[in-house]
């Protein structure tokens, strides 16, 4: 099953309510998916700052790398929420990443950019949105993802959104039948990844199109002709996201616009809540056709 | 005639909501009701089973009217996936749009849809009457067993794939039309059929003469070694 949802402000000023309508959002999709959540918020504060999602579920280990961190590190910031722990610097990733990998390597890189933020969690999306006190988020666009197992273990390596490049993020509802190859395949190009998850495959396989400066748009007709199963994906980059179906399209999806906003849910139920969306206009994304919003 | 009954989702959950339309209190024998709030709730008016007009106003979630029987819904709003699941008898009117799977194994009654239907509209549908004002999406009449579909505008690919005797009338274009399902002559007595279709439907714009039928070769009903490449 699965409830995925994304929510984008066409307008500046609804920026700081982004963390109440997607809390929203994601609670009402809890129903889909009780064993995980998670979500990505894009929030454009800075043009030097790297931010580094971290999942670190030892406190030990956590303080150790705090103080390790800034040791090694210029002008660095840690802000904690639950067992996430957002790394602020102006180190680029080439240095970053490296060092977690080579002296931490019980830490999990949920995912890096300038604009990203992604948390995710085990357990009831309704406490998970708690934990992490997504109501106070504010942002551009945000994704969410509530986790209903059925081909990978129920562990935080497995939850949504999936992240596999800079600002990059995926949701999924539905499985991927030729995952186990296309793994192969892109390891060999040289990607790594962190789970047998089938979406990490998705997000990895469009990662490594969009960095041989394929457009995200390009991206995603490929995605039609490489990737088997059944799939309704929300692919967010910093600038906002994408919205896609295969062509047998049993995996559900609709979409709710204005000029306020557009909401994507696998459920009209996960934006109810929406201002006016009465008004919205509201359809179905047809199967194998992309549907893109942003800057 | 008594008062309207209002039923609101904020002040009162699904089961009550449905439990007090499954079982209607005969001593005041109210009938008409209105529902508030829907908010896209699942299984909204499933598996009434008497005379009774609801309006809801708003958007409803998966299976709305599942089941139903003799009851009037009418929806000021779009539906979700499942719309009159198995319906037996009475109507359901669509004001918006509906998801996949509209009508799916419904044995009687009418489905009118304002708006579009997507795909698997009318999947294996067996005895409704489904009037859609738009287009349907793909694999629409899919395995259909009887009932008529009636489609304004177009219809996606693989329409009646593999069916069987649903007779679809069409005013529009198919995509594509699935396995084992052609084009048939309209004959006065189909001509007869529509023309109450449009009056139930409230068709304003269309004639009898502008709708196609399409309806089951009857070339799959037995194996035939022929047709392997079609299996």
């Amino acid at each position: 099953m699965c409830g995925i949802v994304g929510l984008y402000f066409k307008k500046k000023k609804l920026h700081n309510q982004l963390g109440r309508y997607l809390s929203g959002m994601l609670d009402n999709m809890s129903s889909r998916g009780p064993d995980s959540a998670g979500f990505a918020i894009y929030n454009n504060d800075s043009k030097k700052i790297f931010k580094y999602s971290l999942c670190i579920d030892d406190k030990l280990i956590a303080k150790n790398f705090e103080i390790d961190v800034k040791k090694k590190f210029k002008d660095v910031n840690i802000k904690n929420l639950s067992d996430h722990y957002i790394l602020q610097t102006s180190s680029p990733p080439r240095t970053i990443i490296p060092f977690i990998k080579q002296f931490y390597e019980s830490i999990l890189i949920v995912g890096y950019g300038k604009s990203i933020e992604i948390f995710k969690q085990v357990g009831n999306p309704k406490e998970i949105v708690k934990k992490f006190n997504l109501q106070s988020f504010s942002g551009s666009h945000g994704i969410g993802h509530t986790r209903m197992a059925t081909e990978s273990a129920i562990t935080i390596d497995g939850s949504h959104p999936y992240s596999t490049g800079e600002d990059e993020c995926l949701v999924h509802n539905g499985s991927l039948s030729n995952h186990n190859n296309l793994r192969r395949e892109l390891i060999k190009k040289g990607k790594t990844f962190d789970s047998f998850n089938d979406t990490e495959v998705a997000a990895g396989y469009i990662s490594n199109n969009l960095s041989k400066n394929k457009s995200l748009d390009k991206t995603l007709k490929n995605c039609l002709t490489n990737l088997d199963g059944f799939y309704t994906f929300i692919a967010g980059t910093n600038k906002g996201f994408a919205v896609l179906r295969d062509e047998i399209a049993c995996k559900p999806a609709v979409i709710a616009e204005n000029n306020d906003y557009v909401a994507v849910a696998s459920e009209f139920q996960a934006m109810a809540h929406l201002p006016n969306v009465n008004n919205a206009k509201i359809y179905e994304p047809e199967p194998g056709v992309i549907y893109t919003w942003g800057k | 005639m008594g008062k309207i009954e209002i039923l609101d989702f904020k002040k009162n959950n699904l089961r009550k909501i449905n439990s007090s339309l499954q079982n209607i209190n005969h001593k005041n024998n109210k009938r008409d009701f209105v529902i508030k709030n829907p908010a896209g709730e699942h299984a909204i008016c499933a598996g009434l089973k008497e005379e009774m007009a609801v309006t809801i106003k708003g958007h409803v979630g998966y299976y709305c009217g599942g089941m139903n029987q003799k009851a009037n819904i009418c929806i000021e709003g779009n539906a979700g996936t499942g719309l009159g699941e198995n319906m037996m008898s009475g109507t359901i009117h669509v004001k918006g749009n509906t998801s996949q799977s509209a009508g799916a194994t419904a044995h009687g009654g009418n489905i009118i849809i304002d708006g579009d239907a997507s795909s698997r509209c009318g999947i294996s549908m067996k005895g409704v009457d489904i009037i859609v004002k738009g287009s349907v999406g793909h694999m629409s009449a899919f395995m259909a067993q009887a009932g008529t579909l009636m489609i304004c505008g177009d219809a996606g690919e693989a329409l009646g794939d593999s069916i069987y005797e649903t007779v679809i009338y069409l005013a529009g274009k198919p995509k594509s039309l699935g396995v084992d399902c052609i084009e048939k002559k309209v004959t006065k007595n189909d001509l007869k059929k529509i023309e109450n279709l449009i009056k139930i439907g409230n068709i304003k714009k269309l004639k009898p003469h502008d709708f196609k039928k399409f309806g089951s070769a009857r070339k799959l009903y037995n194996f035939n070694i022929d047709n392997v490449s079609e299996y």
